[in-house]
């Protein structure tokens, strides 16, 4: 199977190639450069113009492309955020770990939520419980995620002061240090449980669904037939079953989660990726925006790599060739 | 010894929720299964043969079904058994073969954890030990290499080999009840007789009851002690293997086996009544079940309310419609 992957790896290296090309050709499709803005009445059109011939703006299209591939490949250089004038990759690197980790915790909420109330509403069907999970599942699909954020961040933040409003970490706390990694991850709890409520509803209607359905498979009969108790039944053969699918997605989970967190992190401004990437277009910091589609590029490629490695693990009938 | 009864079913209804309203699939069934007896259940698909099954054991959906009726086994009576009675004597005292082979295993657990898995709950075995005698049943149901065979899962082996994991399975806690639904319909006809062949012998070996299920004549001849005819719910014929097949005599019957391939009868084909089992909610519950199928035959020559007739020691009929019958294109007599 190692062998495979790596040559899913490998196989990783001309998609990239080719979205970088597809990248580089949007951002030159689109109007104005970073210094547009810099543009008023008093700017000399000459001291405009230096600049964009210092920055290799106004070389054919062709060699800027080499030049960028050319300094990402051989320095690791995406070049300078000119909003924040600093290195993309250090400005981009800080924002990856924390929308990984916001990701994270998403993650765990929704399967900590999904599972048990996915599994139980299948297993008791039509009960109650059942029946307040499906009002659950239809209340969190139908309110829009930027919505039930704002109420979140109105009555936990605002009116309660439960939780920040906004950052990823208060000023005086230090690196590396518990109370800072407690700080963080208490920043973190309103934008992840925002998203686990989201996230939980295709997960339960997914895994009630999953249970239902074998619950009438003929192993499920096969295993009563032996007098496997019914709680082993569950757990032994419906459940295992159950999670297939969930678990196949795992991976495209995760990356849903990490391009889809543009919603949340804005609203709870939460230095992220996805709040990077909105300002970064917004203010045409092109190489920050162009070093983000890269990357989303390179997680999507990677989440189904990964949903493809646990597939393997999870169901034998699969192997991935 | 010889004629001992370890099953003795009495007026069983099986009835299926619709909406408000139950449907019988069986409706009045009697029989009983003695010690080292094939008995053959036969009849189209639809008429009532797994709900037989299922009844026995309780393995329908609790709350769709109603089953009613007496099934004494071991001088109790388990109709209304929980599934946590069932339990006790399911995989123990009774075991059961499925039709299909593959659906019938778990896709994720290797082949030997599942036939492990009856010993955990009816044995007092150690892991050693039930490994052992796991390694023992799979060679007794002839796979040649059982170590290798145990690591498998159920899609790495051939549907041959499947059906031969379920018997050993089945009988991996020597139940004295073997019930084989369809065990070879989903096999080549050419494994199926070698299936057919392992069950007799094992059976010599337990010295279980079986009450095999099928559509398929061809194998009743092959096998059974005595022969069950079902249509719409009801026996409409049951005798010895032998008389039956000497001596048909109900319509239905005697349209099985025409329909056998390979019958020597000229003209076998045209004596095959046509048509199929009605479903539960079509079917008229007052008559002759079998009427509609052979309208030909007047109705004065059935039976109001039939009942089984006895006819000889063991060969009993529904309704009084086969004393004058005759195949629609035989004509008059
Ligand atoms: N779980 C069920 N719910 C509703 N109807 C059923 C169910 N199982 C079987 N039936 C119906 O009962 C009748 C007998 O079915 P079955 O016992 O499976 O027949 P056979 O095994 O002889 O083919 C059929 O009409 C079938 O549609
Ligand atoms: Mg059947």
């Amino acid at each position: 199977m190692w062998k495979t992957v790596l040559r899913r790896v490998l196989l990783m290296i001309p998609q990239l190639f080719i979205l970088s090309i597809i990248v580089f050709a949007l951002g030159q499709a689109m109007p104005g450069d970073p210094f547009t803005g810099l543009i008023t009445p008093q700017t000399k059109p000459e001291a405009i113009e230096a600049l964009r011939e210092k920055a290799g703006l106004n070389n054919p299209i062709p060699v800027q492309y080499k030049d960028w591939m050319v300094r990402i490949l051989r320095d690791g250089n995406f070049g300078q955020s000119y909003t924040y004038k600093m290195p993309v990759s250090t400005l981009v690197g800080n924002r990856v770990a924390n929308t990984l980790w916001l990701s994270l915790l998403t993650v765990i909420l929704i399967y900590l939520i999904a599972i048990p109330l996915g599994i139980n509403a299948g297993r008791y069907q039509d009960s109650a419980f059942d029946k307040g999970v499906v009002i659950y599942n239809f209340i969190s699909y139908a309110i829009p995620s930027f919505i039930l954020g704002l109420i979140f961040l109105l009555v936990f933040g605002y009116k309660l002061h439960w939780f920040p409003t906004g950052g990823s970490v208060d000023l005086g706390f230090k690196k590396g240090t518990f109370d800072y990694a407690m700080n963080k991850l208490y920043h973190m709890i309103l934008p992840a449980i925002t998203g686990a409520v989201l996230g939980t509803t295709g997960t339960i209607q997914y895994l009630r669904n999953e249970v239902i359905d074998a619950k009438t498979q003929d192993y499920v009969k096969t295993a009563r037939s032996k007098g496997v108790p019914t709680d082993k039944v569950y757990s032994h053969h419906i459940f295992r079953n159950s999670f297939l699918p969930i678990a196949a997605f795992l991976g495209f989970t995760i990356t849903g989660l990490l391009s889809g967190s543009v919603f949340i992190e804005t609203i709870f401004s939460y230095p992220g990726m996805g709040e990077l990437f909105i300002s970064s277009i917004n203010s045409r910091d092109y190489a920050v925006m162009n070093t983000l589609v890269l990357l989303y590029g390179f997680l999507t490629l990677l989440g189904s790599l990964l949903s493809d490695i646990i597939m393997t693990i999870v169901d034998p009938r699969i192997r991935i060739e | 010894m010889e004629n001992e009864k370890i099953l003795e079913i009495k007026d069983l209804h099986t009835g299926f929720r619709f909406e408000d309203k139950y449907f019988d699939a069986v409706d009045g069934v009697s029989f009983s299964l003695y010690k080292n007896e094939l008995l053959a259940i036969v009849g189209e698909s639809g008429c009532g043969k797994s709900t037989i099954a299922n009844s026995i054991v309780g393995l329908h959906d609790k709350n769709h079904t109603r089953v009613s009726g007496e099934i004494i086994y071991d001088d109790e009576n388990v109709v209304n058994y929980s599934e946590e009675q069932f339990n006790k004597i399911r995989g123990k005292d009774i075991g059961f073969i499925f039709q299909d082979p593959l659906a019938s295993l778990n896709p994720l657990h290797r082949v030997g954890e599942q036939i492990k898995e009856a010993l955990i709950y009816h044995t007092d075995l150690t892991k050693e030990q039930r490994h052992e005698r796991m390694l023992y049943l799979l060679g007794r149901v002839g796979i040649v290499n059982p170590e290798r065979t145990a690591r498998q899962f159920p899609h790495e082996l051939s549907g041959g080999m499947r059906q031969r994991v379920l018997i050993a399975m089945a009988l991996s806690c020597k139940p004295n009840i073997v019930i084989a639904d369809e065990p070879t319909t989903a096999l080549d006809v050419t494994i199926q007789a070698q299936i057919l062949d392992l069950l007799s012998e094992l059976q010599n070996e337990i010295h279980a009851g079986i009450i095999l299920i099928t559509h398929d004549l061809g194998v009743v001849a092959q096998m059974a002690d005595r022969v069950a005819v079902m249509y719409a719910g009801q026996f409409v014929e049951v005798a010895e293997a032998k008389e039956l097949f000497r001596n048909p005599l109900h319509p239905y019957t005697r349209s099985l086996l025409h329909s056998i391939p390979q019958s020597d009868a000229v003209g076998a084909e045209l004596n095959v009544i046509q048509g199929m089992v009605p479903s539960l909610k079509n079917l008229s519950r007052d008559g002759c079940r079998f009427a509609p199928r052979i309208p030909w035959i007047p109705d004065s020559e059935h039976e109001k309310n039939p009942i089984l007739h006895q006819i000889s020691r063991d060969h009993f009929v529904r309704c009084t419609c086969w004393e004058n019958f005759h195949f629609e294109n035989e004509g008059g007599c």
